[in-house]
């Protein structure tokens, strides 16, 4: 038990998927998982492993086909709707509906599990947006509307909503999905900060491989035979990389610990 | 620390004078002249020259007025949930099939009488007759929409799913009407019309009740309606309990546009249109501003509307139906060339 209390996510023998009335559908099996507070772990894996259905069952937007997850040694079952929302925030792929919400209004959304019933913003709340604001350094664009945002600045903004709900854990959809190198670096730093000094639990599923092998504390490897986590260098060390394309075009080249186009 | 949320003080204060005023100017325009003293004088219950006076405006022009700020506000904060909750510019009170079917209960009873063969007292055909058989028909294609509506998870196969309610309550009145007398058709065409007078306040108050039930259960979906902005994933992830947040919209959508259509027949276009003119003036999607805002400015324009369609000083009442797509549409569409989008 004394062991179970640093965790802030367990998962034991977990299996994801989609079932109907007619079927069962499952996509991975076997996860086993424990993530300690403080760390960003990147989730890998190629298109269509099954990255988004375990984002998706880990954060109650689907069902599990079988095992459990612990979030903060609570089942997650047993959380409601609002205590996960204090728990964990999340910033989606999906394009925002248009709106024409200001970007001070996009980031005091966050706030809603903790507001009153009309969503007042106490200046508790206030003082933890401003905060979101200026450790994303977004405050510039308060008064923006979102639509007027580029990409970049959007994707920051975000981040500063998930933290305006100042949850332990954020879980990020391929947050660079549709950003350039600088500002994919620039997430990425920013997101790896949060988790280094505001001791935040950072999930992202992403395509950067090798931006995430440079800056993740723990991997999530998602493989057609297995799924394999643990830390970012003891994973290296194991050749656990190699399982991740069964490609013959690419392969892992250890020591520039980067994946590479294989010369064959 | 302040927030740099806009509260449109100003604004609020102006739309307010702009309703009392054309309340007012509407009280005062009627077929029959009666002087702005005269009227002031019938409201405070004072001395009025002619009795008739009095009678025509507390129970003819007054009930009209209220009648009018009702169906204002009513329908166009129905469009306002509609197209937040479908997230769809063109979504309207009437998409969940009530305008549908309540012509369908209409049209059974006005042009079914005789197809059925059946012989109907002439009570039927009053305006509280009318006015139950709109319910009943509104209130049978409201159930089985909503009855679809729990059967799917997505949202947009409800809008989907109305629309075809719609299309299908319609071929049936086409073909009722294919097989009745010219006198039937035009009575069905002017209840299709729609109407704001002739509402006793017996039958005002039912119709302000409902309405107030109504906007009590919109002020609480306030906060969820703001996070439904940002697509119903985010809105989940922040506590929203997305599937009774859609029926409690789903009521209060049913609440208001039902009883307003079973008393005043199928208002069109107000619904549709109040919320982007709203949107367009307030530049805003926060709801705790735009649901006042929409409620204020149907009222106002419902009973511009209003004015126009009694034609100052004639006998003659244009359809009220008539004045707010002829009026309405022109200035929306003006609204857009100019400004080129509207963000929902």
């Amino acid at each position: 038990m004394k062991d179970q209390a640093k965790h802030i996510i367990k998962i034991d023998n977990l299996s994801i998927g989609y079932s109907s009335k007619k079927k069962t559908i499952t996509i991975a099996s076997n996860l086993n998982i424990q993530l300690q507070t403080g760390n960003m772990v990147c989730l890998l894996g190629k298109n269509g492993i099954g990255k988004s259905t375990l984002l998706r069952t880990l954060t109650k937007v689907q069902p599990t086909l079988k095992g459990e997850i612990f979030i903060n040694n609570a089942n997650l079952n047993s959380l409601s709707n609002n205590e996960l929302a204090k728990t964990l925030s999340l910033v989606l792929t999906e394009r925002l509906p248009d709106s024409s919400l200001t970007v001070f209004e996009l980031v005091a959304l966050g706030r809603q599990p903790f507001t009153n019933w009309i969503g007042y913003l106490t200046s508790e709340d206030l003082q933890i947006i401003y905060t979101a604001f200026e450790k994303t350094n977004t405050k510039h664009l308060m008064n923006s509307k979102c639509y007027e945002l580029s990409d970049g600045q959007l994707q920051r903004v975000l981040i500063a909503r998930a933290l305006a709900q100042n949850t332990p854990i954020i879980v990020l959809d391929e947050p660079t999905a549709h950003l350039d190198i600088h500002h994919t670096i620039n997430t990425f730093s920013l997101l790896k900060n949060l988790a280094s000094e505001f001791n935040k639990t950072i999930i992202i599923s992403t395509h950067e491989t090798n931006l995430a092998l440079q800056l993740a504390d723990e991997l999530w490897l998602m493989s057609p035979s297995k799924f394999i986590s643990g830390k970012t260098d003891e994973l290296i060390e194991k050749n656990a990389l190699d399982l991740l394309f069964d490609s013959k075009l690419i392969s892992f080249n250890k020591t520039l610990k980067q994946f590479t186009i294989s010369n064959s | 620390m302040v927030s740099p949320i806009k509260s449109y003080k100003n604004t609020f204060l102006i739309l307010f004078f702009a309703l009392a005023l054309i309340c007012f100017v509407n009280i005062s325009l009627g077929s029959v002249y009666i002087p702005l003293k005269q009227i002031f004088l019938s409201i405070i219950n004072g001395d009025v020259e002619k009795d008739s006076w009095r009678s025509i405006v507390l129970s003819y022009r007054i009930p009209k007025a209220i009648t009018a700020i009702i169906v204002g506000s009513g329908l166009s904060i129905s469009g306002l949930l509609m197209q937040t909750l479908f997230r769809n510019p063109l979504a309207g009170p009437f998409v969940l099939g009530i305008s549908s079917g309540a012509s369908l209960g209409v049209a059974i009873l006005i042009l079914g009488a005789s197809f059925f063969g059946a012989t109907l007292s002439s009570y039927a055909f009053t305006n509280f007759g009318l006015a139950i058989a709109a319910s009943l028909g509104a209130f049978l294609v409201l159930s089985a929409v909503m009855l679809a509506a729990i059967k799917v998870r997505n949202t947009m196969s409800i809008l989907i799913i109305g629309l075809m309610f719609g299309s299908l309550t319609a071929s049936v009145i086409s073909i009722l009407a294919y097989f009745s007398s010219a006198s039937q058709l035009q009575q069905y065409m002017f209840w299709s019309f729609g109407s704001l007078g002739n509402l006793s306040w017996k039958e005002i108050t039912v119709l302000l009740t409902t309405f107030l039930i109504g906007i009590l259960l919109v002020v609480f979906i306030i906060k969820p309606l703001n996070s439904l902005l940002l697509g119903e994933n985010y809105a989940k992830s922040m506590g929203v309990n997305v599937k009774k947040t859609r029926n409690l919209i789903l009521i209060a959508t049913s609440l208001l546009t039902g009883v307003i259509t079973a008393f005043s027949g199928p208002i069109a276009f107000i619904g549709l249109a109040v919320p982007h003119l709203t949107k367009l003036l307030f530049n805003t999607s926060n709801h705790k501003i735009l649901l006042p805002a929409v409620a204020i400015s149907g009222a106002i324009i419902m009973l511009i509307c209003d004015s126009i369609a009694q034609l100052p000083t004639s006998e003659f009442t244009l359809p009220i139906n008539a004045i707010t797509s002829l009026f309405g549409a022109p200035i929306i569409i003006w609204l857009l060339v100019r400004k080129r989008k509207i963000y929902y």
